[in-house]
């Protein structure tokens, strides 16, 4: 880093190669220091530390081997964690379109897509957990909770990206197929519809691998599936049916990724 | 794709995708109805609770009216510290996800059993949601702030990791060779070399995640792992839904603006 042999008069004049950026390193300096900050806020001590780790190692020890003595439990809650994902999308989808197209601005009024805009961030603001606790609330335990809480969020994402998606369109096929005389459900069939199906491919698959991780998740909070009989064995400290389950939901998510995958190189 | 000999004789019909693709897409079409119809058919769902939703809805949200003014300070307190969480949590996973996504990145490492097992890690950390990990630590570490921290830096690695190692991969290798030319060691290669290239996409990244991480952390409390989600849970088991009604409002305004901050110090630093 630093100037090895005497500088020339012709080097001094050009300078170093890479100057020191002093805002930058005073910057990093206070990162650490709020840390260092945070973490003594938040207990990070180092007692507790030290017996976190051997906690950690009883942990483990009773997480092995996993057991799977109970898979008649892990497949009901798995096959309802994917009914719940499934049903949650495509609802959710079908509420998020028209939100969607109510909100983009290159076609709607600004007294529309206002209130469609507030609506959206409403959605996208709560974790679908916080969210499933109001519905378990208000309707009961089970996987219909689930299902509501999971439209919520597709409704705040889809809606989101589909409202931004059809502001990036290019209006000229719009005009062209207007000029023709086509009607409005005509013009967003054949004008609008076009450009941005490929990507809404994009975003439903997405939303459905983002629902299959939450639906595994609701039950934790009474909103019906495979969530559900992890939180039980959990506080049955039944840990290697624990590490059995997250096995299960491991495996599944990667699986639903993969599908997906395949799913948007197929509709590109 | 045809022959062009019956291309000449009959009228040439245009078809925006090949016979595969068109059957791959009836067939995937066919699939998730197949996969709607089946999951509707199946699942619990008791139909009273259905029809009773709405006025049930409504009955909760005027229970949450007037909110109550006197829980606003607990709530910003515990506010404070799912802030922190989201904040040092984010810190740690960026240091965890940095060195391995070094490891990750195909031209950094060119170490193919390195990049697969780092990109195992990054699977194993997003496959597994902020809440379990957070019930993993609060099992080891006990209650407390201490394993919502963990739980939210560990969800993040995967995804900042995974990012991280992407942007670094399309580093240019240019100005890299220029440096190794020169006899530049590998620390001075990473700092001078992919640093600068990398840099807008790294802090892109961190604020992106630092904003997920305020909405995971807002219910980290739920299992025991503090934060917001603690006041949250309080308020719900007692049955206070004019708390509950402050301490969503604090979660929404937080939101809003930690999106705000979001978008504007990437528009001012990228």
């Amino acid at each position: 880093m630093s100037a090895t042999a005497g500088p020339t008069p012709a080097a001094a004049s050009r300078g170093a190669a890479f100057r020191p950026n002093w805002t930058a390193r005073i910057g990093w300096v206070l990162l650490a220091v709020y840390a260092l900050y945070a973490a003594s806020q938040l207990g990070f001590v180092p007692e507790r530390l030290a017996s976190g780790l051997g906690h950690g190692r009883q942990f483990l020890a009773r997480m092995f081997p996993p057991n799977f003595s109970r898979w008649e439990l892990i497949q009901s809650g798995i096959v309802e964690s994917l009914q719940i994902a499934v049903i949650a999308t495509v609802i959710g989808i079908a509420v998020a379109l028209p939100i969607g197209f109510l909100a983009a601005r290159n076609l709607m009024p600004p007294w529309v897509t206002w209130p469609m805009r507030a609506l959206i961030a409403l959605c996208r603001s709560f974790h679908p957990i916080i969210v499933a606790i109001l519905f378990v609330k208000a309707i009961g335990f089970g996987a219909l909770a689930g299902v509501m809480a999971l439209i919520v969020a597709s409704v705040g994402f889809i809606a989101k990206l589909f409202a931004e998606a059809i502001e990036e369109i290019s209006l000229k096929q719009v005009e062209a197929v207007r000029a023709t005389g086509a009607g409005f459900l005509s013009t967003l069939i054949m004008g609008v519809q076009p450009q941005v199906l490929p990507r809404f491919i994009g975003f439903a698959t997405y939303q459905l691998d983002s629902n299959l991780r939450n639906s595994t998740m609701v039950g934790i909070v009474g909103g019906g599936g495979i969530g559900a009989t992890l939180f039980t064995a959990y506080q049955r400290f039944d840990y290697d049916v624990v590490l059995a389950i997250l096995i299960v939901i491991v495996t599944l998510i990667m699986v639903a990724e993969i599908v997906s995958g395949w799913a948007r190189k197929v509709f590109q | 794709m045809s022959a062009t000999a019956s291309a000449a004789l009959a009228p040439r019909r245009w078809q925006r995708f090949s016979l595969g693709k068109r059957l791959a897409r009836l067939a995937f079409t066919l699939f998730a109805v197949a996969a709607f119809a089946a999951s509707l058919r199946t699942i619990e769902v008791i139909p009273e609770f259905l029809y009773d939703a709405p006025d049930q809805l409504a009955d909760l949200f005027g229970r949450m009216w007037p909110m109550d003014v006197g829980y606003v300070g607990p709530t910003l307190r515990a506010l404070v510290e799912t802030l922190h969480i989201a904040t040092l949590g984010t810190l740690i996973a960026i240091g965890i996800a940095v060195p391995i996504g070094l490891l990750a990145a195909r031209n950094v490492t060119p170490s193919l059993p390195l990049n697969l097992l780092a990109k195992f890690v990054f699977v194993t950390s997003r496959s597994v949601n902020s809440l379990v990990w957070a019930l993993l630590f609060v099992a080891v570490f006990g209650p407390g702030p201490l394993a919502g921290t963990l739980a939210i830096a560990l969800r993040s690695v995967g995804f900042t990791g995974k990012l991280f190692a992407e942007a670094l991969e399309e580093a240019n290798r240019g100005s890299i060779e220029a440096l190794q030319a020169a006899g530049a060691g590998r620390l001075s290669t990473l700092l001078l070399g992919y640093w600068p290239q990398v840099k807008p996409a790294f802090w892109s990244i961190a604020l992106f995640r630092w904003d997920i991480n305020i909405r995971e952390s807002a219910v980290l409390g739920l299992v025991g792992a503090g934060g917001i989600g603690v006041a949250l849970d309080t308020a719900l088991n007692l049955l206070y839904w004019d708390q509950v009604a402050v301490v969503l409002a604090a979660i929404f305004a937080t939101v809003i603006a930690a999106e705000i901050v979001v978008t504007t110090v990437r528009a001012r630093m990228l």
